[in-house]
């Protein structure tokens, strides 16, 4: 085992496909003679040469586009987005080309294409660079959506995405990818569509991803204290959902909270909480709660940047309310 | 200016701008709203460092006579976009170092109230439309600001500052496009300072001269020398004047060069030492110094005792920041709807 950042096992995942098959390359702003903007892509121009590690201009929709022409006819690009703030820009090239084209053309054409960066609001970044756009890419049908939360997941999960003949949706977070975890030194790959119970508990269900995961964990730790056994699980895929393991662990909790920072209208965890709600309502002692990020474009000031974000104390309040204490 | 080509001018008892109408006064206040832009930023990266700021802080050092000159030429009813590297051209428009500084504290006497921070201040009185974190986000405002105008009859025009790198966006040229298509009186100023973050300009951008772009639309188009602060007013004021007159739009590249990081976490590895150092002998700062001390508008004592004046407005500045309240809770809601 080796304790790797999550931007080591990031890349670790990518530099094993790349030498696993020749039709994967990767292009980005600064992901070759910068070596990333946030050092994901650290040493790959060295490693693989500047045909397989690609610097783009400043043109999220026009590389976007070209990615997704060239997996049309077998290669399988890797596109990263220096933050998905900046992948707004391509939108039309991932809703209206990569999610229909296989569809449009019943069939014809498969698009093997991972679109990666990070997501979500980072730290006094101001309304324009600080959103979670989960919801706004799950939404739509013919993409996959991955976030990982720990080294591990970010590793296996990236390979999976790699291979997927689908285009995939791989949201990473800028405030992680320092943090350290272990990853094992043989090939393995997490299975698309799987999520994981990262702790286990009876009292309530927390569900969570991407930065959140730790959140929940850290209002986990501080119920315990107060004699709440809470249940942390994490779906890594968004969608696909891993609905099984979630109505399991609530059918055994009977409680449900979900934490995510992003907007609250019609989030990731309102489907969740809808899914919950139609399917697990006899087991169910309480309505699902859900926290999210305030309602607003991001504030700058870190007073209300805080305010604005979950935390753990949020969570605890949460717990307790579907837990009538 | 170089030093040569100064005291030629010089001799010949010939200033350059004498055929500009700008007094000894209005350059003056030019020279100073440069240097004002400079002492504020060196500031606020020393108080970066400090953790008073925090996210990303885009310096503006090295190509104050590109926004001092461009904005200079305007109206007070003309119209003012940038990109998220706004500090100076804000300044340069008139606002005060205080709620400059508050903003990029994250105060609520700030120019966005702390809601903005360092990418996003905004001053509506003084048209100052605000600077935008998306690159090429803010070009269409532009040409938007500017239809609204001619719309409503009036002959403000609007001046649009933009990164080179920020020209190869999609929606960039569909904005000139539209602007000539549409005669509108907008001013793009590129600001070419060669790099968008660590990728040289000739990796990211085809074809030659950037100013060139415009050629496809068969807009009016020139390069300007943006270290030179005259050069930079007079190519600017030609250009409002004919949007004014004929309501038509230009394309400025004004050559320039940022000495310092893209933002404050930049390593800088992607350019030489000797590279910086040689750009910095053309610092428009110290140059322009030069030149009004040659002409006699100025003197080294007057321009130390300005720099003294100004390093104390700074001083006032932080201070005021410092002890200036964070936004209240309740701002936290406020303003998602008009
Ligand atoms: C659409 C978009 N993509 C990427 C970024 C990240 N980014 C911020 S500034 C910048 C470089 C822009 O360079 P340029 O337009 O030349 O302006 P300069 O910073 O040199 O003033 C990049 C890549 C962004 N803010 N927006
Ligand atoms: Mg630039």
């Amino acid at each position: 085992m080796a304790t790797l950042q999550i931007r080591e096992a990031l890349n670790q995942a990518m530099c094993e496909e790349m030498e696993r098959d020749q039709n994967v390359f990767i292009m980005g702003e600064e992901v070759a003679q910068y070596n990333g903007a946030y050092k994901v892509t650290q040493g790959m121009l060295k490693k693989f040469g500047d045909k397989r590690v690609i610097d783009t201009p400043i043109t999220e929709a026009g590389f976007a586009g070209i990615g997704i022409g060239a997996a049309m006819v077998g290669l399988r690009p890797i596109v990263e987005m220096m933050t998905w703030n900046f992948a707004i820009l391509a939108f039309d090239q991932i809703m209206n080309n990569a999610a229909k084209l296989h569809y449009m053309s019943a069939g014809q054409f498969k698009i093997p294409i991972v679109f990666r960066g990070p997501n979500g609001p980072a730290h006094m970044l101001g309304a324009q660079h600080s959103q979670a756009l989960e919801s706004m890419l799950a939404h739509v049908p013919g993409l996959i959506v991955m976030t990982p939360s720990n080294p591990y997941d970010a590793k296996g999960l990236m390979k999976s995405a790699i291979r997927s003949d689908n285009p995939v949706i791989f949201l990473e977070s800028e405030l992680m990818y320092g943090q350290k975890g272990e990853v094992p030194d043989e090939e393995y790959l997490i299975p698309i569509g799987k999520g994981d119970v990262k702790r286990a508990g009876a009292d309530v269900t927390i569900i969570a991803w991407t930065k959140m995961v730790a959140v929940a964990l850290q209002a986990a730790d501080e119920l315990a204290k107060e004699g709440i056994s809470a249940e942390v699980i994490d779906p890594r895929t968004i969608r696909p959902l891993d609905e099984d393991l979630i109505l399991e662990s609530v059918r055994k909790t009977n409680r449900c909270v979900i934490v995510e920072d992003s907007w609250p209208f019609a989030s990731v965890g309102t489907e969740i909480a809808h899914r919950i709600h139609t399917k697990a309502f006899d087991d169910l002692d309480a309505p699902v709660e859900k926290i999210n990020a305030a309602d607003i474009p991001m504030p700058y000031a870190n007073n209300l940047e805080q305010e604005a974000l979950p935390n753990a104390a949020k969570v605890v309040a949460a717990v307790k309310k579907v837990l009538y204490r | 200016m170089a030093n040569a080509a100064v005291k030629e001018l010089k001799e010949a008892k010939k200033p350059r701008w004498k055929d500009l109408n700008l007094s000894d006064d209005a350059l003056i206040e030019m020279y100073k709203k440069m240097l004002t832009i400079r002492r504020f930023e060196e500031r606020a990266a020393q108080e970066y460092g400090k953790g008073k700021i925090g996210g990303f802080c885009h310096l503006y050092i090295g190509q104050e006579a590109v926004g001092v000159g461009a904005i200079s030429a305007l109206r007070e009813d003309d119209y003012i976009f940038t990109a998220y590297r706004d500090h100076g051209q804000a300044i340069a428009r008139g606002m005060d170092v205080k709620p400059a500084m508050a903003e990029l504290f994250g105060k609520a006497t700030g120019c966005s109230s702390g809601i903005g921070g360092s990418m996003h201040f905004f001053d509506a009185e003084r048209h100052f439309m605000g600077g935008y974190g998306i690159v090429g986000g803010h070009p269409p405002l532009a040409a938007g600001t500017a239809f609204a105008t001619k719309y409503q009859g009036k002959d403000s025009v609007t001046i649009c500052f933009f990164g080179e790198a920020s020209s190869n966006q999609g929606v960039f040229h569909e904005t000139l496009n539209m602007a000539m298509l549409w005669k509108l009186p907008v001013i793009f100023i590129c600001e070419n300072n060669w790099y968008g973050m660590g990728t040289a300009i000739e990796r990211a951008s085809a074809g030659g001269d950037l100013y060139d772009k415009a050629a496809g639309y068969h807009m009016d188009r020139a390069a300007v020398d943006g270290m030179d602060v005259v050069a930079t007013y007079r190519a600017v004021t030609e250009a409002v004047q004919r949007a004014r007159a004929n309501s038509t739009p230009t394309m400025l590249e004004a050559r320039t060069y940022r000495f310092r990081g893209h933002s404050m976490s930049d390593p800088g590895t992607y350019r030489s030492k000797d590279e910086v150092e040689e750009y910095k002998k053309s610092d428009p700062i110290v140059t322009f110094g030069a030149e009004l001390i040659a002409f006699g508008i100025m003197t080294q004592e007057k321009i130390d005792a300005l720099d003294a004046e100004i390093k104390q407005s700074v001083q006032e500045a932080v201070d005021f920041a410092d002890n200036s309240p964070e936004p209240p809770l309740d701002m936290l809601h406020k303003n998602v709807y008009a």
